[in-house]
């Protein structure tokens, strides 16, 4: 579906002239409608609006969730990967350890699963009305990003009570990062979740291999151990690290936040690129397929 | 007027058929498998699903939409009529953006605004006034035009006071009149509207057609599909006639809607199937269903107590073995009231011998509830795990209940059948 070079299907500027709309087939996969994009703005907050309100008042506890889902999250990880498996923590205090790492890796996979579904779950939206349907997914993100926002201020709020009672880390002045490492989170989390979207459309048993390929990943992911733990082992858990785009953000965000040793930046960067590799690959098998997917749903 | 508003040229669109579908990567995988060891994955894979259809049916392409070209000039009101599945909602998809064509052009000069249905996106949980916010810019609006139109929006729908109340707290009619009232505020340059005026009770509907109407009059370009062919006599000053995915006529709407009403009265009571279709067909094909009453005349309807058959003709091309033609009359809600085949009442096919044949079969009198039923036919072989033709919707049928049960004027009995229950009542 293509609106070409020179018009924008979405809503005209009064006063330019009529926007033309061009509907033939055949666009070339990397002819994505920014523009239109653009002139739906209004859509996205309000999608990303709905979102968040939805989620409030559906539930009886509401917002406390966002707060107790990390702690919580964090309290399991505390006892069954510190207390019963004791894994190193690099001499970093449990609690704060595991919360560390799930803050982007949470965000990471709240981004994963709703863009990874979200073809399926609004195909009957898709087949009644067109908006770019890109549209969708990126909203989803800016919805994690409001989540990871709050979990981001509990995390800061545990780590500053924990220094005050006198726990040995230091954030360092690198924490300025925090949005780009937050972006490359982001950015990943929506190309994997493209490209699981698209592939769902062909095979629906896509959606139970999604939480089994989540699960794997966050264990193939410094979330709960150290980098220290695997960058000294054998070349293919280094191969997995360099690999791994996610490995990076998450260790990088301990080590600014707590003042751990950092993994090399050769590794951080292999990453990196993958992760952008994932996202171009995504992004395009989703343009490809949003086209005609009402056609086979 | 320079330029068409609206201009289609040569659009087309193919859906793929009877591939067997491999919705799931085990059976992708169990696809290449029967590949790789050179049997046809067909043969292995198929599944009769809950309709019956059967996994035999050939691969192809069957087009939904097939050269279809027009134009439309500035402020003009084109309604699109046809029957069902003659490719009305394919245009209005492809013009509406929500799927490509297969080839073809369409090129739309103006804001578009489509309305396939009310009250898009609507989300239960959300109050009136977020719902405006939402399904207008799901239609397209900006959040300052929605604001714009807002007061005016809630006008419409009469619901002003209920504005802050979550929709899934509507009941249906005020759920329906806010929907509706958010899409007569789209004001687009050009209109894409599918038939959404069977909404809402009596008198909104009249309200309805009249919001339809000024914003016909208020010099928009509409294209606007339609059932009621007095809402298109009354708005359209053009019709397009749709056809097996093409146009048949188009041009001055009366003209067009007389053409269109006698061909649907020529084919009442009788179902032939295109000769493409009939050509493309597999070793038995249908030629003709017929709808006969007690003298032996094609008939759409007969009374409760009347004698009606159904004749079905085809031809077999290749003598075939266990082979079965049945039929199944459908109620309007989809329920399956019978299935009857003419080898019954083992149901067990028979040689057929190439030739044409004509298979009749009498309709019980007086079983039927008074109503509309469809009647669908098919052929098959081996009880039915290989279909040979099937035609799910080929014939429809009225029955008027004119004596017996429920034949009380006045009185709506429940229920697909009507049965005389001998009942006694003793006093205990």
């Amino acid at each position: 579906m293509t609106a070409d070079g020179h018009g924008t299907a979405g809503g005209g500027v009064a006063g330019a002239a009529a926007p033309v709309t061009r509907i033939r087939p055949g666009a070339p996969v990397w002819a994505i409608p920014w523009r239109e994009m653009w002139s739906y703005r209004d859509l996205f907050a309000i999608l990303i609006r709905r979102d968040l309100t939805v989620v409030y008042k559906q539930s009886i506890l509401g917002p406390l969730w966002f707060v107790l889902q990390p702690l919580l999250t964090t309290v399991v990880f505390t006892v069954v990967f510190g207390r019963l498996a004791k894994m190193s923590t690099d001499q970093v205090p449990p609690f704060l350890f595991y919360m560390s790492g799930t803050v982007l890796w949470n965000f990471f996979a709240g981004c994963l699963n709703s863009v990874a579904v979200s073809l399926a779950t609004n195909a009957y939206l898709f087949s009644k009305v067109y908006f770019p349907r890109l549209l969708l997914p990126a909203a989803l993100v800016a919805t994690q990003f409001v989540h990871l926002l709050l979990n981001v201020v509990i995390f800061a709020g545990v780590s500053a009570f924990s220094m005050w009672r006198g726990a040995p880390v230091r954030p360092t002045a690198e924490l300025a990062w925090l949005p780009l490492l937050a972006l490359q989170c982001g950015v990943v989390g929506m190309g994997v979740g493209l490209g699981l979207a698209s592939l769902t459309v062909k095979y629906r048993d896509m959606r139970l291999a999604l939480p089994f390929l989540s699960q794997l990943w966050m264990f193939a992911t410094p979330v709960v151990y150290p980098v220290s733990l695997v960058s000294g082992g054998p070349w293919w858990n280094v191969a997995i690290l360099a690999l791994n785009p996610m490995a990076g953000p998450v260790d990088r965000f301990r080590s600014m936040c707590l003042g751990t040793a950092p993994m090399s930046g050769a590794l951080y960067a292999a990453g990196l690129a993958v992760g952008l590799v994932v996202f171009a690959v995504g992004l395009l098998l989703f343009n490809k397929v949003q086209r005609t997917f009402v056609d086979t749903i | 007027m320079a330029d068409p508003v609206i201009r289609v040229r040569g659009l087309s669109k193919a859906y793929r058929l009877g591939v067997i579908s491999r919705q799931t990567l085990v059976d992708e995988f169990r696809y290449w498998r029967h590949r790789a060891r050179g049997r046809d994955p067909r043969r292995h894979m198929g599944r009769v699903d809950a309709r019956g259809r059967a996994p035999m049916e050939p691969e192809g392409l069957f087009w939904a939409l097939r050269d279809v070209s027009f134009e439309v000039d500035a402020g003009e009101v084109v309604g699109i009529v046809g029957s069902n599945g003659a490719g009305k909602s394919t245009l209005l998809k492809i013009l509406s953006r929500i799927t490509e064509p297969t080839s073809g052009e369409a090129v739309l000069r103006g804001r578009v605004r489509s309305l396939l249905e009310v009250g898009t996106g609507f989300h239960p949980d959300l109050t009136g006034r977020e719902n405006i916010y939402l399904n207008g810019a799901i239609m397209g609006m900006t959040r300052r035009e929605i604001a714009g139109r807002f007061d005016r929006i809630v006008a419409f729908s009469e619901i002003e006071r209920f504005i802050d109340t979550p929709v899934k707290r509507y009941s249906s009619g005020m759920y329906v009149r806010l929907a509706f009232a958010v899409a007569a505020h789209l004001e687009p340059e050009i209109f894409v509207i599918d038939e959404v005026l069977a909404v809402g009770d009596v008198s909104f509907q009249e309200k309805c057609l009249g919001k339809i109407g000024e914003i016909v009059h208020a010099g928009r370009t509409v294209l606007f599909v339609s059932h009621n062919m007095g809402a298109i006599r009354k708005l359209c000053s053009r019709a397009l006639w749709l056809d097996g995915g093409t146009v048949r006529q188009a041009g001055d709407t009366q003209e067009v809607i007389e053409a269109y009403l006698a061909r649907l009265a020529s084919r009442e009571g009788e179902y032939r199937p295109d000769p493409a279709e009939a050509a493309a067909a597999g070793p038995v094909a249908l030629r003709r269903v017929t709808l006969l009453d007690a003298r032996g005349g094609r008939c759409a309807s007969f009374g409760s107590d009347a004698r009606a058959a159904i004749e079905i003709e085809y031809d077999v091309r290749e003598s075939t073995a266990q082979t079965r033609v049945g039929l199944r009359v459908v109620s309007e809600d989809s329920t399956v009231v019978w299935t009857s085949v003419d080898t019954d009442p083992d149901g067990r096919g028979t040689v057929r011998r190439p030739g044409r044949y004509v298979a009749r079969c009498e309709l019980p009198v007086g079983l039927l509830a008074g109503g509309r039923y469809h009647v669908g036919v098919f052929a098959d072989r081996r009880l039915g795990r290989e279909l040979l033709f099937e035609s799910l919707n080929a014939l429809s049928f009225a029955v008027h209940v004119v004596s017996g049960v429920g034949s009380v004027s006045g009185e709506a009995r429940l229920g697909l059948v009507r049965v005389a229950c001998p009942w006694t009542t003793e006093a205990a």
